[in-house]
């Protein structure tokens, strides 16, 4: 992140510096900081219960921090709650607009509460928008959860913020509707909004600008997706043949080898200490008609290997 | 043997013994943890019944006594004197206030200040030794006939009591003197004139809390109050915003109580309806507010109704609805001052059934206002700006 602390403040949407937060005497988000850049798609990854909706609350104002501080599009995250309210939109990782409101009744609400003008007009333009044309007097609780989504994006975005906190947007959402969403998600940065974005999805993960990764309250890594790859110092082989479960069961736990992950058709077999690891593969490596590749660990494999040692570390 | 084992032998599934019992009772244990879990409901299986028998069972007089009565003397003589003790001694009159004219004598009882006032004449010793048969006026406010009824009906005895008290007046014909009641308001003690004006403060009561009682616990729950945190809206927004729709259903509702109760009951507005709509609007304004506060304070929609609930309970039985407010305990009336419902009934009687002027009302008005802001403030500080 060297490139990210030389930008002026005014280029920087996001700035937090230990972030801790505890439920009941258990710390769910411990020492956060993090930055993120204006007109950016911050992607921020983590197992479940590892403090993103948590870290995505605090700067929104929804929850006060126990320890540290930041700025959230330049005003105080504890101070000046109100004014970031006004300048950021937050899609809940639950549908959390009125089920029993009409779509045009649920964004009319919205536009009203940030006090547009034109509260009809704003709304009709947005559904327009989300194309959800034809559909504007459907209660919101009978629509599907792809038509759901697109609601919440467009009732977060109507009154024309300036950050986007979106949490799980895609969960339980088919393929289709979820890469429309990602290029809605492009074409809203495009026009210079930043987006922070929490999902579960590699997928997804690759398509932002910078990632972060956290669990169980910890902040792991951050960076651009290559960064945070090269930054694991984590050696991978692929491996494709017969029997790769019986391969996977022999190599599991011996010296050297942290994580054996089945992808597909091959085996990714990899370790943090690359001689190890080598020493380790060696009496494998020309047996039974296995192909040995040395590969580049997929970003899964950096995610899993960082949760697997913090786990170690943290629990 | 698992389950899977046995389906794939395709032996069927076999019901375990007493099965019916062993669901039903893995059914209970769950519940009695969630009842352990939820204080409130807890709380409230105890407190309910014990609070409220005790509070009612010591509260509630219906042959009340030591009613405040005002008299207005207009003679000071040994016989007044006499006449005074022999109605006190009957322990139904409490002499609270002296006035000294007519126009502050019918000022109190309007205002429901007293039940009672006596008048002793100017010259009444005097007429009774002349044996004239002056008349002793007691007015009562009959609006209630259970308050007034018993304490009218000690009247005849009051006379000889004095008398026996006072010898020395010589040979009295039977009756020397006569004390005339005057129940006002309600001549024909019908129960209904009272009742009819006091259901719409009831039935107010319960609607306008449940109403809002609801609002808030109802957001957190559906998971839409997330939402509406992140967005800019602030506590007193909120609340004017639920409680205002319900402003106008309570109104609807009161129009729709007091047309019955003129309708088809025959009971009269004697008073201003200006007067009583504004009023009935500040009393369903407080009750929306008390509701309101209730919704920011509990958990969940069952507690929001319990709480209702134990609000309500009180609300009947302390405010003067069913049992006369005079005759309950002194500790019993001052926790009847915190309901709405006591000021509320006290307005609604005076202006149907006595007429009762804006002035004759200060008191109850401000008690409602004082009421509605303090709810209000608690409702505005307790509601949770954040997730914490």
């Amino acid at each position: 992140m060297s490139s990210v602390s030389t930008t002026s403040a005014a280029d920087i949407a996001i700035k937090v510096d230990g972030l801790s937060k505890s439920f009941g005497g258990r710390e769910v988000v411990h020492d956060l900081s993090m930055q993120v850049k204006r007109g950016s798609i911050y992607g921020f990854l983590g197992p479940n219960g590892s403090g993103k909706t948590t870290t995505i609350r605090m700067l929104c104002g929804l929850l006060t921090p126990d320890a540290g501080e930041g700025t959230c599009l330049g005003y105080d995250i504890r101070r000046d709650a109100d004014k970031i309210k006004r300048l950021v939109g937050y899609m809940t990782q639950r549908f959390s607009l009125y089920q029993d409101l009409s779509v045009r009744e649920n964004l009319e609400f919205v536009a009203r509460l940030y006090g547009m003008r034109d509260a009809r007009g704003a709304a009709r333009d947005m559904i327009r928008r989300i194309g959800l044309s034809g559909r504007e007097e459907q209660l919101a609780g009978e629509l599907s959860g792809g038509w759901k989504q697109r609601l919440a994006l467009g009732a977060c975005t109507l009154p024309n913020p300036q950050l986007l906190l979106l949490d799980e947007p895609t969960a339980g959402v088919d393929p289709k509707a979820r890469r429309d969403f990602w290029n809605e998600i492009h074409a809203l940065a495009a026009e210079g909004l930043t987006v922070l974005v929490s999902t579960h999805y590699m997928d997804e993960a690759e398509r932002c600008h910078e990632i972060a990764y956290i669990a169980y309250g910890h902040l792991l890594a951050h960076g651009t997706v290559d960064e945070v790859i090269a930054k694991s110092a984590l050696s991978t082989y692929t491996v494709s043949g017969d029997d790769l479960n019986g391969l996977a069961a022999e190599l599991a736990g011996k010296p050297g080898i942290d994580m054996v992950a089945p992808f597909g058709t091959s085996l990714h077999v990899s370790g943090r200490d690359k001689s190890a690891l080598e020493t380790t593969i060696a009496p494998y490596r020309d047996k039974r008609g296995w192909r040995w590749e040395d590969s580049e660990p997929s970003l899964e494999d950096v995610f899993i290997d960082l949760m697997n040692r913090s786990k170690d570390n943290f629990q | 043997m698992s389950v899977t084992d046995a389906a794939s032998q395709n032996r069927g599934v076999t019901e375990p013994a007493f099965g019916f019992w062993r669901r039903s009772f893995a059914m209970l244990v769950k519940e009695f943890i969630q009842l352990r879990r939820d204080r409130v409901s807890f709380a409230m299986i105890v407190m309910i019944p014990v609070m409220q028998l005790l509070l009612f069972g010591y509260a509630i007089n219906t042959t009340p006594r030591h009613l405040p009565t005002a008299v207005l003397i207009q003679e000071d003589s040994d016989l007044a004197r006499s006449v005074l003790k022999a109605l006190e001694n009957t322990k139904y009159f409490r002499f609270t206030r002296e006035v000294h004219s007519v126009a502050e004598f019918d000022d109190l009882l309007q205002s429901g200040k007293v039940l009672f006032g006596v008048e002793i004449p100017r010259g009444f010793e005097r007429a009774v030794r002349r044996g004239d048969r002056p008349a002793l006026l007691v007015a009562a406010d009959a609006t209630d006939p259970v308050a007034a009824g018993s304490a009218l009906g000690t009247l005849g005895a009051v006379v000889q009591t004095a008398l026996a008290h006072d010898l020395h007046i010589g040979d009295p014909p039977a009756m020397p003197f006569e004390i005339r009641a005057h129940a006002r308001y309600n001549p024909a003690a019908e129960s209904r004139l009272n009742i009819v004006p006091g259901l719409v403060g009831t039935i107010l009561t319960m609607t306008m809390l449940i109403f809002t009682a609801l609002s808030v616990t109802r957001e957190i729950e559906r998971g839409t109050m997330e939402s509406l945190l992140s967005m800019p809206i602030r506590p007193v927004e909120v609340m004017f915003g639920k409680i205002i729709p319900y402003v106008i259903v309570g109104f609807i509702q009161a129009s729709l109580i007091v047309g019955i109760g003129t309708l088809l009951f025959g009971v009269p507005i004697l008073g201003s309806v200006a007067l009583l709509a504004a009023l009935t609007t500040l009393f369903i304004t407080t009750n929306l507010s008390i509701g309101y506060t209730f919704s920011t304070i509990v958990q969940n929609q069952l507690q929001a109704m319990q709480m209702s609930m134990m609000f309500f309970l009180p609300s009947i039985l302390l405010s003067g609805f069913m049992f006369p407010f005079a005759g309950m305990p002194v500790w019993a009336q001052y926790l009847g001052e915190g309901l709405p419902l006591t000021h509320y009934i006290r307005i609604v009687r005076a202006i149907m059934l006595k007429g009762a002027a804006p002035s004759n009302l200060q008191y109850d008005t401000i008690a409602l206002i004082v009421l509605m802001l303090v709810a209000m403030t608690i409702a505005v500080t307790r509601f949770r700006r954040t997730l914490d």
